[in-house]
């Protein structure tokens, strides 16, 4: 696959297209990722990676690229398309400045999960039917796919590309996932649980934004948390509130915009499960306002700039463990 | 012995954000009408009640507040043609998360009160004060830095 899409991207440089790429490339290690702009098809062959571990969404960066002069092209995996789609929803995005690239993606692997998993020194990836083969310093290790892969992945909700110029490989379907397994097994707990349950996990949060500034939906020009004056600027939680105040501050501004691409949770250093407070919005516009997903198509209006004059619910509607 | 103290000592903080064209004049009304709700009951007027932002909610509670109660204009009568149909599905859906986030459901509420319904306000605020006190104190989104009793 990496060598197909290298020579695709190539051949939209030599073919005047584009006049820049947007991939992946590998730092030090060969599962380092960094999203890369690629200007030059010399550097495209020395440095352009496509791999397991390339779980980075593009999306965002096309934001400030899009705004150069000259077309970019950009490789989307399926989710990434809904985060396309949902930036040109809001105008975010100058759309005759990109050229889209739909890749497939078949689940994606972190480094951490496998440095947890005790393997450690990791030469090389690769698939061998349901395992994960790993060609470490110390030996192969094996470890399940399913086991390996992100939990985004895991759940995954589509492997339909929404939107593209053109598709490398084939057309993938809506899938059904369980995603909201999770946030069930939370809602199930009883309010002191799950406070406890969320104390231990935001405790953690170290603010350094990361789930922010990788999100495609936070794409304010200025942040609400950069304003010295908002008081939760740039503050290491110290207690309660400040744990639970940015994290549910955070999630509302994305609420009805996420398309569940996982990337805030991918990101967090501390692994918080970010997911789970995005997934409860969604779950709850679903249940409320009707199936909506983020970034389907073009031009969908957000449940939450949307209203009926007589068929919304009640704010009393939500009772002690969530909406009845 | 400072906690048994502090509890027999201790009165809800109410926070109300009125919206200015519908509760916050029944509030008035009550008020002309000589009809008794409880002190405790601080209210902060907003223009709309589609104006409170979620962290005006947060910001209450991070100060000491012990239940927040949002009033607007019945559906159908907002000054503005449509901004309490956005504070329903936002407070339904900020409501819900502070649910799933472990934070007492009853401590936040979102009443419908018109210019007209003087006696309303005072029912709903005898009501939402009796609920806040049985509850007492509200510590899980308490900012104790912020504590000035």
């Amino acid at each position: 696959m990496q060598d197909e899409l290298k020579k695709r991207a190539c051949e939209l440089l030599a073919d005047g297209t584009v006049n820049r790429v947007l991939g992946w490339s590998a730092g030090d290690f060969f599962y380092d990722i960094t999203p890369t702009v690629f200007e030059s098809a010399e550097d495209i062959n020395k440095n352009f990676v496509y791999n397991d571990f390339c779980g980075a969404n593009l999306s965002k960066y096309l934001i400030a690229e899009s705004q150069k002069e000259g077309k970019i092209a950009v490789f989307l995996k399926p989710c990434d398309t809904y985060s396309f789609n949902q930036l040109m929803t809001e105008h975010r995005l100058k759309r005759e400045n990109i050229y889209a690239v739909g890749i497939p993606c078949d689940g994606k692997v972190s480094a951490e999960t496998l440095h947890d998993a005790g393997i450690h020194g990791i030469l090389a990836v690769k698939k061998d039917g349901d395992d994960l083969v790993c060609d470490t310093v110390y030996g192969e290790k094996r470890m399940a796919f399913d086991v390996a892969q992100d939990e985004r992945c895991r759940s995954c909700k589509s492997r339909k590309h929404v939107v593209y110029d053109e598709l490398i490989g084939e057309e993938g379907e809506v899938l059904d996932s369980h995603r909201f397994d999770e946030v069930e097994k939370l809602e199930a707990m009883t309010p002191e649980e799950r406070f406890n349950f969320w104390q231990g996990e935001l405790s953690r949060c170290i603010r350094c934004n990361a789930c922010r500034n990788v999100c495609p939906a936070c794409n304010c020009e200025l942040c609400v948390f950069d304003n010295p004056k908002s008081g939760v600027f740039s503050k290491a939680a110290s207690n309660d509130f400040e744990d639970a105040n940015f994290h549910i501050i955070r999630a509302f501004h994305v609420a009805g915009r996420c398309t569940d691409c996982g990337e805030c949770s991918r990101v967090c250093p501390e692994h918080i499960p970010l997911h789970l407070l995005n997934r409860k919005f969604i779950k709850d516009i679903d249940t409320l306002y009707g199936d909506y997903q983020a970034g389907e198509k073009e031009g969908q209006m957000s449940p939450l700039s949307a209203f009926t004059e007589d068929r919304d619910a009640e704010p009393s509607i939500v009772q002690k463990g969530g909406i009845r | 012995m400072q906690m048994t103290n502090d509890n027999e000592t201790w009165e809800p903080k109410i926070i109300a954000f009125c919206c200015n064209w519908c509760s916050y004049s029944g509030a008035d009304l009550a008020g002309t009408n000589r009809l008794n709700y409880p002190a405790n009951v601080k209210i902060i007027r907003v223009p709309c009640s589609c104006r409170i932002n979620p962290m005006f909610i947060l910001r209450a509670f991070q100060r000491g507040a012990d239940g927040v109660i949002i009033c607007g204009c019945h559906p159908g009568d907002c000054h503005y043609m449509t901004g309490n149909y956005h504070t329903r599905r936002r407070m339904t859906l900020l409501f819900s998360m502070l649910d799933y986030l472990g934070i007492e459901k009853e401590r936040t509420r979102v009443e419908w009160v018109s210019a007209a319904e003087g006696q309303r306000f005072v029912d709903v605020m005898n009501d939402f004060v009796g609920q806040i006190t049985k509850l007492g104190r509200c510590r899980r989104l308490e900012d104790l830095r912020c504590r000035t009793n």
